[in-house]
């Protein structure tokens, strides 16, 4: 008997339990779907779960999708069964496509239709425009972004005189030159990645990838093989044949970051979102810094493009959602939201006056955030050409793909450089063809 | 005298069919029709919209270097995968149908790496190949850049294969050594009584009774290797280096799902479908027809 009582009550505290939740889902729901793992995977919960607190209005549900791939593909799979999240982070060579698709609501108009005023020129201009029509009105929301820097190796290298990172590639040379000469096995790190060994260099060169501007001016575009870029593939091939370059990659057991951050490989080039994690595993007393990728002489430095991801907003949700959406968009943009990025991951700023407030605050003078304005800077070195603004190549993760097994190719001496880089251009194209009959008589926003 | 069930009413066994009727139509017969409807189009990836292409995609599939490389190699590590993986799964389970010292301690060891998940073999058999850290760079210390699977291709495939065989032995072994238990003792002691030794009563009574065992597994380690490589290759190279792990199936994710050409890689699918139709057909119509004991 007693028993049944304790029962009644218990089921009673829940049913009343339950009711005081059920209060709390009135809360407008929405979905949103990305692409980190790990750590920042972490990050982006915390992001969900401070605007969560912000208000009461609306609750995020976040749900991470492993890698940014997976993201996409997942979200694809969804979206065929009518069954995706409202926002959805997409990679940088995600956009082409998904702006083909116009299965989207352009940032803008779900901004104003919202209520939000959005100052969109205060987004750092090479960042906003990798997302905006060729006219220059942004379709997603710029979120984690970087851009490439080289990591240099004060310790290794002071040994050899040169402590101050090089500008140049003849000062690369000279300074891997000199450190073999002393028995350094790895002077410098490589990998297959036409990010920051292809796409990067020709950005900051400002030259172009392809024709038609990057393919702004349409899907007819085609990729061309800059003559500096053909001869720099040719040196670094060279100075891998000489020893004073190795490659690392995944496969080979250590990739890049992890090859810097032991300490085995003395420079390489890699996306700064990397410093967090370089410097939460470097070996201890690693002596390092980022810096501005080098140039060839006689060129001056054109701004480097951004990687990483943005936000979009699919269509074919209900109306509600997108209100949702809207605060959580503008939420992200607020300065201490960026700040609270940079501190918890390698990403950089994305607007300036979030940029300029993380400078004031004193946030790279610290020893950890030591040298990561450094991207930043090389974001805003100059206005976007039409070289540095970004790409519009469909098929691009699959030109990627191409790309490394090209080079793969050449380094492992199955074929020259030349051979793999004629390679690239030609195969490259029948993908962008291949691109361009699929979505025969669409064009880009 | 043959046995049938028989049900009262006509409805009752369509019944009872129904739910895998269902399963097979959710996961096999409806995705395939989808695969087939692709590769007849050109699909754009988020569905706004799709173009009859005819046989465009198949044309540009045979067209391919690459894909006829891949066919190669793929047909090379399965070939060389399960010649190995049958070949050590025999000689096991020989040794341990012998009873050799410690035999139910092998016989348990050797089925246990078949429940290993691929990823989790491929991370394991990375390490092993490492050609920094692992045990192979043991070459390496040996004669620096003997072994590189990173960037030579026939070590990445050879390196492939030797994992792919691991995984397959232990299957292989628990047939092997469940056919050699299934042969009449009677058999094997009556030539020991004739003064036969242990290799020529494995010659000529136990090989040839296995034949049967033998063949099936031919068939199942084929298409094995065919179609669940896809762990392996992911974890282990990426396809890489310079293609020479691309396999078929690989290539039909890279090329579908990282690369977003669903109808590239659904006529790829198709053809790959079409080979282990072939093999599953050669294994029923000759071999489980033939290799019954003669």
């Amino acid at each position: 008997m007693h028993f049944r009582r304790t029962a009644l009550i218990a089921a009673m505290a829940i049913a009343l339990g339950a009711t005081g939740a059920e209060a709390q889902e009135q809360r407008q729901k929405f979905n949103w779907w990305y692409g980190l793992s790990g750590q920042l995977g972490e990050v982006m919960q915390q992001y969900c779960r401070n605007f969560n607190a912000s208000q009461t209005e609306f609750e995020i549900v976040c749900t991470g999708q492993g890698e940014y791939q997976d993201a996409l593909q997942n979200t694809i799979a969804a979206f065929r069964a009518k069954a995706h999240p409202t926002i959805v982070q997409v990679y940088d060579v995600g956009t082409t496509d998904l702006m083909l698709s116009g299965q989207y609501v352009p940032a803008r108009e779900l901004m104003a239709q919202n209520g939000y005023t959005v100052k969109w020129d205060n987004y750092i201009s090479s960042i906003g425009n990798y997302y905006a029509t060729s006219k220059g009105e942004m379709l997603s929301f710029p979120f984690n972004s970087s851009t490439a820097v080289m990591y240099w190796n004060r310790d290794a290298y002071r040994a050899v005189g040169q402590e101050a990172p090089p500008a140049t590639w003849q000062q690369v040379e000279r300074a891997v030159r000199a450190l073999k000469a002393q028995g350094h096995a790895c002077p410098m790190a490589i990998d297959f990645d036409s990010w920051q060994h292809w796409e990067q260099f020709n950005a900051i060169h400002n030259l172009p990838m392809a024709t038609k501007g990057n393919g702004f001016g349409g899907l007819d575009a085609e990729i061309r093989i800059a003559p500096l870029f053909r001869q720099h593939a040719n040196t670094l091939y060279n100075w891998y044949k000489e020893g004073l370059i190795q490659v690392r990659t995944r496969q080979g057991g250590r990739n890049l970051p992890e090859s810097f951050a032991s300490g085995d490989c003395a420079m390489m080039m890699s996306s700064i979102a990397n410093h967090a994690a370089i410097t939460r595993t470097q070996k201890q007393g690693l002596d390092w810094t980022p810096a501005m990728l080098p140039l060839y002489e006689g060129h001056s430095r054109t701004n480097s493009m951004v990687g990483g991801a943005s936000l979009w907003v699919l269509k074919g949700r209900p109306a509600e959602e997108y209100k949702g959406a809207a605060a959580f968009l503008n939420f992200i943009a607020q300065p201490q939201q960026e700040l609270f990025m940079a501190q918890n991951t390698g990403y950089i700023p994305v607007t300036r006056a979030g940029y300029e407030g993380i400078k004031a605050s004193g946030f790279y003078d610290r020893p950890e955030n030591r040298g990561r304005d450094i991207a930043v800077e090389s974001l805003l070195a100059t206005e976007p050409t039409e070289n540095s603004r970004g790409l519009r190549l469909g098929n691009f993760m699959q030109v990627r793909a191409l790309y490394a097994s090209e080079m793969q190719a050449a380094f492992a001496g199955q074929k020259t450089v030349d051979q793999a880089l004629d390679a690239i251009e030609s195969e490259g194209n029948k993908l962008l063809r291949r691109f361009e009959q699929t979505y025969r008589g669409k064009s880009l926003p | 005298m043959q046995r049938r069930a028989t049900f009262r009413s006509p409805w009752l066994p369509w019944m009872l069919v129904l739910p895998q009727l269902l399963i097979i139509f959710v996961f096999f017969y409806w995705p395939t029709g989808e695969a087939f409807q692709w590769a007849f189009t050109l699909e754009q990836p988020w569905g706004g919209g799709r173009e009859w292409v005819g046989w465009q995609n198949f044309a540009e599939v045979f067209s391919s270097q690459h894909y006829w490389s891949s066919v190669r190699i793929s047909i090379l590590y399965a070939v060389a995968t399960s010649a190995l993986a049958i070949g050590i799964g025999l000689l096991l389970a020989l040794f341990v149908d012998r009873e050799v010292a410690g035999s139910r301690g092998w016989r348990l060891a050797l089925i246990w790496p078949y429940a290993i998940a691929a990823p989790a073999i491929g991370m394991i058999f990375r390490f092993v190949f490492d050609a920094r850290a692992g045990v192979f760079s043991l070459f390496n210390a040996m004669m620096p850049g003997l072994w590189d699977p990173s960037l030579n291709g026939t070590h990445a495939l050879l390196m492939l294969i030797l994992a792919g065989a691991w995984q397959l032995v232990a299957y292989n072994f628990v047939f092997f050594l469940a056919g050699l238990q299934s042969i009449p003792r009677g058999l094997n002691e009556a030539a020991a009584m004739d003064g036969a030794g242990p290799l020529r009563r494995m010659r000529d009574i136990q090989m040839p009774l296995l034949a049967p065992t033998f063949f099936f597994l031919v068939i199942i380690n084929l298409t094995d290797s065919f179609t669940n490589s896809f762990g392996l290759v992911d974890i282990m190279t990426a396809g890489g280096p310079a293609r020479a792990t691309d396999l078929m199936v690989y290539k039909i994710y890279s090329d579908g799902f990282k690369g977003l050409d669903y109808s590239g890689a659904a006529a790829q699918s198709i053809v790959l479908m079409g080979l282990v139709v072939a093999l599953t057909f050669i294994q029923f119509r000759f071999v489980e027809r033939k290799m019954h004991y003669r």
